[in-house]
Order: C-alpha cells, then sequence, then structure tokens
C-alpha cells in the first residue's frame, strides 16, 4: 500500500526541520569558538545562528523558526551552558523572532532591514532578562553599544542569508520541494 | 543578493539615531563627582576631593605601587609597577561611579560624591 501524500510531506518536513535545527546548533557553537572583541566588550557574538532562524522565518513560517531556536537554545544550553545562558539566549531568539515577523509581514522591509531589526531586538531581549535577574546593575550602559553591534551584526546575518535562500536550497520557490512548506504555517 | 530598499535604509538610521541619543543621554546623566577613594585589596585606604590638584603615591599589594594625579577635577593614574600598564589606559575620571582598576596591585580607584553613591551603607 502507498503511503498517503500528507504522511510523505510530514516527513519530509521532519527532516527539513531536523536539517535546520542541526545547522542551527552547529552554527551556535562555531560562533562559540570565533572571539569577536571590536566593540571592546566580551560576549558579543555574531549571531550566525539567527542565519537559520531567518531562513526558516523565510520559507517555513514562525512557528517552524520559533520550534527551531527553542531547539538549539536547549541543545547549546545542554552542552556548553547552564540554565542562565538557556534564559538569556530563548529569551533574545523569542524576541527577534517576534520582531522580525511582524517587521517581514509589514512587507516595508527586506531581509536586511527584517534582520538589522532581529539582531538589535535580540541584543534589547538578553539586556532585559540580565537587567531583571541581576538588578541593580547599571547595565544599561551597555545599551547603545549593544544596539549598534546588534544592528551591524544584524545586516551581515541578513545579507549571507538572503545569499543562502536565494539559492533555493530551503526555498519553497526551490527545485524539488516546491510542495514542502505550503499551507498552515 | 538583493539590495536594501528606502525603508531599510530609514529603519538603520532610525536605529542608529536611538544608540547615539541614548549614548549622550547616559553620558549627560553621570553626576559630576566630587571625591575619589583608593582601595587596596579592597580596603578603603583614603579619599581625596576632587578640587584640589595633587600627586599620590600609592603602596599597592605585594610591593607594587601606582601614582595617581588629582587634576582639574579629574583623576588618573600616571604610573604603575605593574607590566601591562592597563590602569594607565583607562584614562581621566570625573563622573560619580567610575572607576580605574588595577589588578596586579590590587589598587580600585572610585569616584564618588557628596551624597554617598549607589548605597546608603554598605556593612562588612
Amino acid at each position: 500500500m502507498m503511503r498517503s501524500r500528507a504522511d510523505k510531506n510530514a516527513s519530509v518536513k521532519v527532516a527539513y526541520i531536523a536539517v535546520l535545527t542541526a545547522l542551527s546548533a552547529v552554527t551556535g557553537y562555531v560562533e562559540l569558538l570565533i572571539p569577536v572583541n571590536i566593540f571592546g566588550i566580551p560576549g558579543v557574538k555574531l549571531g550566525l545562528a539567527n542565519i537559520v532562524s531567518l531562513i526558516a522565518l523565510y520559507t517555513m513560517g514562525p512557528v517552524y523558526a520559533f520550534g527551531i531556536m527553542t531547539a538549539r537554545v536547549i541543545l547549546l544550553g545542554l552542552m556548553f551552558g547552564n540554565v542562565y545562558s538557556v534564559l538569556f539566549s530563548f529569551a533574545g531568539g523569542t524576541l527577534s523572532i517576534i520582531v522580525m515577523l511582524i517587521l517581514k509581514n509589514s512587507g516595508g522591509f527586506t531581509i536586511y532591514g527584517v534582520s538589522a531589526a532581529g539582531g538589535v531586538s535580540h541584543n534589547m531581549g538578553q539586556l532585559i532578562i540580565a537587567f531583571i535577574t541581576l538588578g541593580g546593575l547599571k547595565l544599561y550602559y551597555y545599551a547603545p553599544v549593544l544596539i549598534i553591534a546588534g544592528e551591524i551584526c544584524g545586516l551581515f546575518v541578513g545579507a549571507l542569508s538572503s545569499v543562502i535562500i536565494d539559492r533555493g536550497i530551503f526555498n519553497k520557490e526551490g527545485k524539488g520541494n516546491d510542495r514542502i512548506f505550503k499551507g498552515d504555517c | 543578493m538583493r539590495k536594501l530598499n528606502r525603508n531599510d535604509i530609514l529603519l538603520i538610521t532610525v536605529i542608529t539615531a536611538a544608540a547615539l541619543l541614548i549614548a549622550v543621554l547616559l553620558l549627560m546623566s553621570g553626576r559630576k563627582g566630587t571625591c575619589a577613594e583608593i582601595y587596596v585589596d579592597g580596603i578603603l585606604k583614603a579619599e581625596y576631593i576632587l578640587t584640589d590638584d595633587r600627586e599620590v603615591e600609592i603602596k599597592g599589594y605585594n610591593g607594587g605601587s601606582n601614582i595617581l594625579i588629582i587634576k582639574d577635577g579629574a583623576a588618573y593614574m600616571r604610573e604603575a609597577s605593574c607590566p601591562d600598564k592597563l590602569c594607565i589606559h583607562q584614562g581621566k575620571i570625573s563622573r560619580s561611579g567610575q572607576a580605574i582598576v588595577c589588578l596586579p596591585n590590587r589598587v580600585v580607584i572610585k569616584i564618588n560624591d557628596s551624597e554617598g553613591g549607589d548605597y546608603d551603607a554598605i556593612t562588612r
């Protein structure tokens, strides 16, 4: 008996989610190895893992982007981090996906603007959590640096994502997978 | 590769302007300090009024020494016995809450204001 088309689509979808999650975890790990000290404060990262969030958001939809981000945060947290790093990453990731979704759906911005805003909101999400958990410290002094850093890294990530999406590897217009991501999300 | 559109450029400009505005506001809001406190190994050793120009030699931990200059309402390190000279590169401080730290000699210079800074009291 032949498997139904819906089943096949579902399994292809699962495979894509798995590939994107793995990519996201690996890019997240790789950027831990790259020390970025151009802004003079420790802990500023390029946000390469956000490439995957962007691809998922543009080709699959917000629910998938959110799920993949959550999986990455938990995986990296279990392997290299602690409860706080999970909390920080999750807050940053969630806020950035929400902001990127709003900007993308507004239709007025290209992937560069969406990504830059995502980078900034990621850093702001982390700053808010830091302010709540480590209250009393004058952390808001970092805000301008974090905003500019998020913006520049976001533009960079947007350019990379744009190239990857245009190649059609994960694209719904891409060869062979045109029917995978239609519909529900 | 796609190009940025006008909204993107507007968004980026607005974000940059906001960041610069916040930076300027934060820099303006810092209260001018009145007093430089010298800590060695965590213990308050001396306090000097910033309005009086002077040169202070600080005996640091483990025989190290630093020379602190107080001039025109600001404090800065001129000399340090440590190899890295990070404290000298930290430059002039004058606003309440700013600090110069010399880790090898365990010397911390902190600017305070007359209202007692961020804390009402400290217990040890």
